[in-house]
């Protein structure tokens, strides 16, 4: 205990980390280079028959089985549910209140979200018809980040029963 | 105790650098294990699946192996963060409990997604090992080192169980690496990564396994001849390399014990070698006679090792040995962890 220095932790600065190869695998290549190109793929279960946008692991996640033929869906879809954001948090970006619901693009059967513009937050329904408003084609990547936002139509709604199946 | 036994085994065709994802991986295999039982998923009352995130970068990317079994109407499934062999004896205990009679087990990596020799040493203790990036091989290289020094394995040995391997992968057809180099030739070849030579070290693969067990009257249903899991035992040795004695392997010998490896005769062992020089090891812990068992027939994990599917692959072989009648007493064997720190020791039998 007589040297002071000695006594001092010794510290170490030891930082890890791994290169990975993440393969998208070829269901979701089909959707990101569609949504490179502006286009919205998806792809339809053999057996169930439903479209799945985004088609997820390649898979149906019901029938576990590789999905099949690759669909284009949308642009048009139908907000099944939605969140009105009012909290701010951390990093945000988007003037509040804002909507992020739940789209099903016309002819899929699965809901992806998304964000919801160019309407009061008070007047998103259910059944509401939207359209994507795509981002300046120069700024496209593969990404669904390619779509800014969707906005309402102005169609009249879905009748429930339309997507009551895929809520 | 119930009766267990091993009814359907299917794995997938070994690669190095697949373009699908894991979830794409599992579907062919687990649809396959299902066919070749004769069963529908419906009839399969528990899921076990074991993986490694590590080799994917994602935590919790197991979740997404879901999406792979079809779970519409639910079902019950459960993880192990470990090769597929544990999932095995976590469905065993699973129909031991009467709470399942027919459970699906499988076991996926995907080697090529990343340096594995790196990937696998965030497996060890966080504060004083990993950060030092030991890697695998050079863990094993401490090993088998330490075997050679006290004399429990020979280098001799170690080539005989590479060669052996290489000439069972190339009867197997799959595995990645195959041939019909005797020990001396291997023996000529330069020492690459001390005391390693290459053929010493596992040949990395992208895989899955997948086995159904069953119970009693569900497993002779589906099987002509189920391969009963008559005892299964799972030991582990100290994480810490410099805590145990890495000249033999403790863990395994008291598994081996357990289960009663000699209470009557070993056809065949599987055994989960994944560096030339555990064969000898386990040959030592599990006190085989190579002249009266034949020792992993299918080449094993040497010449193709899909990390978290290689392990219940054993399990699978052995299996396989009873169904076709090769075998009436077979040992399954699989391990996990650096310098086999944890071993899983079965016994199989036809009747």
């Amino acid at each position: 205990m007589s040297d002071k220095a000695a006594d001092k932790p010794l510290r170490v600065r030891m930082p890890i980390g791994i290169d990975y190869k993440w393969c998208a695998g070829p269901a979701s290549t089909d959707y990101l280079t569609g949504l490179k190109d502006g286009r919205l793929y998806g792809r339809r279960c053999p057996v169930c028959e439903l479209v799945y946008f985004p088609p997820r692991n390649g898979v149906c996640a019901r029938d576990g089985v590789m999905l099949g033929e690759s669909v284009e869906v949308g642009p048009k879809g139908t907000v099944t549910t939605f969140c009105i954001v009012n909290v701010p948090f951390l990093g945000q970006t988007i003037k509040l209140p804002y909507v992020a619901a739940t789209i099903i693009l016309d002819g899929a059967h699965l809901g992806f979200s998304h964000l919801l513009q160019e309407v009061e937050a008070t007047d998103v329904r259910m059944g509401m018809r939207v359209e994507p408003v795509w981002r300046d084609k120069s700024d496209w990547d593969y990404s669904l980040e390619n779509i800014s936002h969707f906005r309402p139509t102005g169609e009249p709604d879905a009748p429930f029963d339309d997507y009551a199946r895929y809520l | 105790m119930r009766d267990v036994g091993i009814v359907a085994f299917a794995e997938s065709q070994l690669t190095y650098g697949t373009t699908n994802t894991p979830v794409e991986m599992i579907v062919p295999t687990v649809n396959e294990v299902l066919k070749n039982a004769g069963i529908e998923r419906t009839e399969v009352d528990f899921w076990c699946h074991g993986s490694c995130d590590y080799m994917t970068g994602q935590p919790f990317s197991f979740v997404a192996a879901v999406d792979a079994l079809g779970a519409w109407p639910p079902i019950i499934e459960s993880h192990v963060e470990m090769d597929g062999a544990w999932a095995l004896y976590e469905a065993w205990m699973k129909i031991q409990t009467g709470e399942a009679n027919v459970a699906l087990v499988f076991g996926n990596g995907k080697s090529s997604a990343g340096d594995m020799n790196r990937a696998l040493t965030l497996q060890q203790d966080p504060y004083t090992v990993a950060p030092l990036w030991p890697g695998l091989t050079a863990m094993e290289g401490i090993g088998a080192c330490a075997a050679l020094q006290a004399g429990t394995v020979t280098e001799r040995q170690m080539a005989e169980a590479a060669s052996r391997a290489r000439r069972d992968g190339a009867k197997n057809g799959n595995v990645l690496v195959s041939g019909s180099e005797s020990a001396d030739e291997l023996l000529s070849r330069a020492v690459t990564s001390a005391p390693f030579r290459d053929h010493d070290l596992p040949a990395m693969a992208d895989g899955v396994s997948a086995i159904i067990i069953a119970a009693g009257d569900a497993a002779k249903r589906i099987a002509k001849r189920p391969a009963w899991i008559r005892a299964i035992d799972h030991r582990i040795d100290h994480q810490n390399l410099g805590w145990r004695d890495l000249a033999r392997s403790t863990s395994a010998a008291i598994a081996a014990s357990e289960v009663g490896v000699h209470n009557d005769k070993v056809d065949i062992a599987e055994l989960h070698t994944t560096f030339s020089h555990h064969e000898q090891l386990l040959i030592n812990a599990l006190q085989l006679r190579p002249d009266a068992t034949r020792i992993t027939p299918s080449g094993g994990a040497l010449v193709g090792n899909a990390l978290m599917a290689a392990g219940l692959s054993r399990f699978g072989h052995s299996a396989r040995a009873i169904f076709d009648g090769t075998a009436d007493r077979a040992v399954a064997h699989a391990q996990q962890g650096a310098c086999l720190q944890q071993n899983i020791v079965a016994v199989l039998e036809g009747n």
